[in-house]
């Protein structure tokens, strides 16, 4: 794929929603394309954050092994990104993300992000705020699983 | 205007005796009961009208009705055990009576739902008064646009009316999303609070209409991702719970700022009670 | 009931009988006896434990001849007049709703018929006519709201319908006000205006002792008639009325109601209502004395065999914990919130639900409070801080 088609994937995702078309492809320059078979890792635990992952189709699963039960704790479907951990020291992994369902998507570079947005605050803040709603959104939803309103 | 069944009118707080017909466990702590008036009474509803029942000797609460309301000849409460009444509902058994009074409160708006996007968004148990609009909403599907069921559950263990839910997915027409909030790799489904399947649903935010019901808690992030996607407040239907004890509002416990919940609701279209949601402990 | 509503101001003659009179303060006991020939049961003022109740009266001699009340905020207290005064008092801690809407009741049975079985048996009630001797201005106001509340919304409440209906209703002007009392703020009172069949003012000094009978009804014309009565002169008429007015201007507190409904919802955060909820001891005293409160709650009862069941229906009280509980706990937990729930509603959303505020002005809430509360003040307090505007919401918080 080229920058070209992989910027106009992007720009038919959700999370990249309203940003502009230089920032998309500025990500592009460090993304390429990926498929994932059912069962197979994206992400696992205490691993170097390397690289983030959307995703095009299919469902991904963040697990948690706790007391010999691995545990979902959320899906992530298409438009979504798995992974924010890249973007924060030390940069690892928090839990697994396991392919649910055949998965289609593009991955990203960390590294290569990273250093973009070290250069280019404007870009670097435009990221930051995309990703900021993923964590926003992830932190809201585990609240209301605390919640545990149907209780 | 859906009192058929007459004594209501007459003698609002006394109820008449109805048959236990038939008696489905639907997950571990809900069931269904089918009950038949006593001398073949029929019995008509809108939905998102309650009733209330009463087990002998033990006491009365309210019951949401779940069943079709194109039928008139048995009565359909799906409910869960959270209390003394609804504990000996519980131990009631296929032949037994239980006492009814109703139908009580306000109905989810299937008319001026008409020819717009329908989101049917329920939470829990919440799914039992939502079925009554589901099956209205299937009997005449070409009367509305896009139809969209999301559903969340605590486990896929609890997840009600498996079957029906099975059935109106395999439709080519309505689109059923379900999500829990906690599972094991047995499920195979989403995971993630309700509020997760709001973005992503497939309708137009300026045509839809939105009716949704669970906790309150879970109605209140509801409303708030359809806020997000651009639902108005007055596109936004919830179905409030609070004390009902006489449902014809002169018992005062269910009271609402201005609006008693057992005659002015149950469901109320959002901006009528925008400004007390909030509020805590109102 | 509904005739009374067109009282009008001027005395003229009716069909029947006079439209005013004055009697002797000895003909009260004819008007007893005559109301007690036609069936009615008299239920007027009487002295019971240090309080002037109302009950069934069977001679004037029952009434509180030279007796009134003393009040302020948790205080109550009798003493004696330097007259003879039937009604010269103000307002005691019962009100007649007990009488239109009764503390308990039945409302249903249940039989047992065989295994899982049962049949309901509903409850038939012949109403007593009854004949309330000695309603205040704020209390026919306060029944004209219990009847919008109990039978002119979408369901009527059969029994108070019919309690109701068979009800006269005897007035009496006040020739004194209490210091809680504050009628005059609440446009009630003290002048009665409309809802009686009889009206009494009571005139009372070193000449005469004597009543102003003013009626409102073809039922109060008729029992007018019966009386040893004498046409009311203009004189007599101006004197009943400076009677009324002194005691208007005699009353001491007031409740300004100058949107009084948006003042409160406005400000559902305002700080006062936790100030007054250190002090309110949710004890529901302010519910059961009030004329208008409504709430009741139902117990479901069986006898020790399990073959039959009733319900009966009690007053109930916003300020229980009980009141809110759904499923999962009570929905008003704090005291605040529950004092919060009972003022709004009565001032505010109370025009909402039947338009008209839930407040008559009677001040039976402040006086038997056991800490003195006042409505009146928590209102003040709450306009005299209150923000200009409330905030937007914040939708966006996390």
């Amino acid at each position: 794929m080229t920058v070209q088609s992989i910027t106009q994937s992007l720009a038919e995702l959700r999370f990249f929603k309203d940003m502009p078309r230089e920032h998309l492809e500025m990500l592009a320059g460090c993304a390429s394309p990926v498929a994932f078979k059912k069962g197979e890792f994206l992400l696992l635990v205490g691993h170097e954050a390397t690289h983030f992952v959307a995703i095009r189709e299919g469902m991904v699963a963040l697990e948690m092994e706790a007391a010999n039960k691995i545990t979902t704790l959320q899906t992530i479907g298409e438009g979504s990104i798995v992974g924010w951990s890249w973007l924060v020291p030390p940069y690892t992994w928090h839990y697994d993300a396991r392919a649910a369902t055949p998965v289609s998507a593009i991955q990203f570079d960390a590294r290569c992000v990273r250093d973009l947005c070290e250069s280019n605050p404007a870009f670097g803040y435009d990221v930051l705020k995309h990703f900021s709603h993923v964590i926003v959104e992830r932190l809201m939803n585990t609240r209301i699983q605390l919640a545990d309103m149907y209780h | 205007m859906f009192m058929t069944n007459g004594q209501v009118a007459a003698r609002p707080m006394t109820p008449v005796v109805g048959r236990i017909r038939r008696r489905r466990r639907e997950t571990q702590d809900t069931f269904t009961l089918e009950i038949e008036l006593e001398k073949k009474r029929r019995f008509s509803f809108a939905p998102g009208q309650f009733n209330m029942l009463y087990v002998f000797g033990v006491g009365e609460v309210p019951i949401s009705i779940s069943g079709d309301p194109a039928e008139s000849d048995v009565v359909r409460h799906t409910t869960r055990e959270v209390g003394v009444v609804t504990g000996a509902m519980r131990g009631l058994k296929e032949g037994d009576y239980l006492g009814i009074r109703g139908p009580f409160g306000s109905a989810w708006p299937v008319e001026e739902a008409e020819g717009r996007d329908v989101v049917v968004i329920a939470g829990g148990i919440g799914l039992a008064p939502l079925r009554p609009v589901l099956y209205h909403l299937m009997d005449h599907r070409e009367r509305y646009n896009r139809v969209t069921i999301l559903y969340g559950a605590r486990t896929p263990e609890d997840i009600l009316y498996k079957q029906e839910l099975g059935r109106w997915s395999a439709r080519l027409d309505v689109e059923v999303f379900a999500t829990v909030d906690r599972a094991t790799r047995t499920w195979h489904g989403n995971v993630g609070v309700i509020t997760t399947l709001i973005p992503r649903a497939p309708f137009d935010p300026k045509n839809a209409l939105a009716m949704v019901c669970g906790p309150e808690i879970m109605m209140h992030f509801c409303v708030r991702e359809l806020h997000r996607r651009g639902v108005t407040s007055d596109r936004i239907f919830v179905s409030m719970e609070r004390n009902m004890q006489c449902a014809i509002g002169l018992c005062g416990h269910c009271q609402y700022g201005p609006h008693f919940v057992c005659k002015d609701g149950p469901v109320f279209r959002f901006d009528q009670i925008e400004e007390f949601f909030s509020v805590r402990e109102f | 009931m509904e005739a009374s509503a067109q009282q009008e101001e001027k005395p003229v003659a009716v069909e029947g009988g006079l439209r005013t009179g004055m009697i002797n303060a000895t003909e009260m006991q004819r008007l007893i006896d005559v109301l007690r020939k036609e069936g009615y049961q008299v239920l007027g003022p009487l002295l019971r434990d240090g309080a002037i109740v109302y009950d069934e009266v069977e001679a004037a001699g029952d009434l509180p001849a030279g007796w009134m009340d003393e009040q302020e905020g948790g205080v109550y207290h009798l003493k004696r007049r330097d007259d003879d005064a039937l009604f010269g008092f103000a307002v005691g801690p019962h009100s007649w709703k007990r009488y239109l809407f009764p503390p308990m009741r039945r409302l249903w049975q249940a039989e047992r018929k065989g295994k899982g079985k049962f049949r309901v048996i509903p409850e038939e009630e012949t109403p007593q006519r009854r004949a309330f001797l000695g309603v205040r201005a704020c209390e026919l106001a306060a029944i004209a709201i219990q009847d919008r509340i109990f039978m002119q919304g979408p369901y009527v409440d059969p029994v108070y319908a019919a309690r109701r209906q068979n009800t006269v209703i005897v007035a009496v002007n006040c020739g004194h006000a209490a210091a809680t009392c504050f009628c005059a703020s609440m446009d009630t009172g003290p002048q009665v205006r409309q809802g009686f069949d009889l009206a009494l003012t009571e005139i009372v000094d070193a000449e005469r002792h004597v009543f102003l009978v003013e009626t409102g009804t073809e039922t109060g014309a008729a029992l007018l008639a019966k009386l040893e009565a004498r046409p009311a002169t203009n004189d007599d008429l101006a004197e009943a009325r400076r009677i009324v007015e002194r005691t208007a201007e005699s009353m001491q507190r007031s409740l300004d109601t100058t949107d009084v409904h948006d003042l409160l919802l406005g400000n559902l955060d305002h700080p006062r209502w936790d100030e007054v909820a250190d002090r309110c001891l949710a004890c529901t005293n302010c519910t059961m004395v009030c004329p208008t409160c409504f709430c009741s709650t139902v117990e479901d009862l069986t006898d020790l065999s399990g073959k039959t069941a009733e319900r009966v229906q009690l007053w109930d009280s916003c300020f229980s914990m009980q009141y809110s509980y759904i499923h999962g706990g009570s929905v008003r937990m704090s005291g605040m919130a529950r004092y919060r729930q009972w003022l709004t509603h009565k001032l505010a959303s109370w025009i909402d639900q039947f338009g008209t505020s839930g407040c008559v002005g009677c001040g039976r809430c402040i006086t038997w409070c056991p800490v003195g509360i006042d409505l009146t003040e928590e209102v003040r307090a709450i306009r005299a801080t209150a923000p200009p505007a409330p905030a937007l919401e914040d939708e966006s918080e996390y």
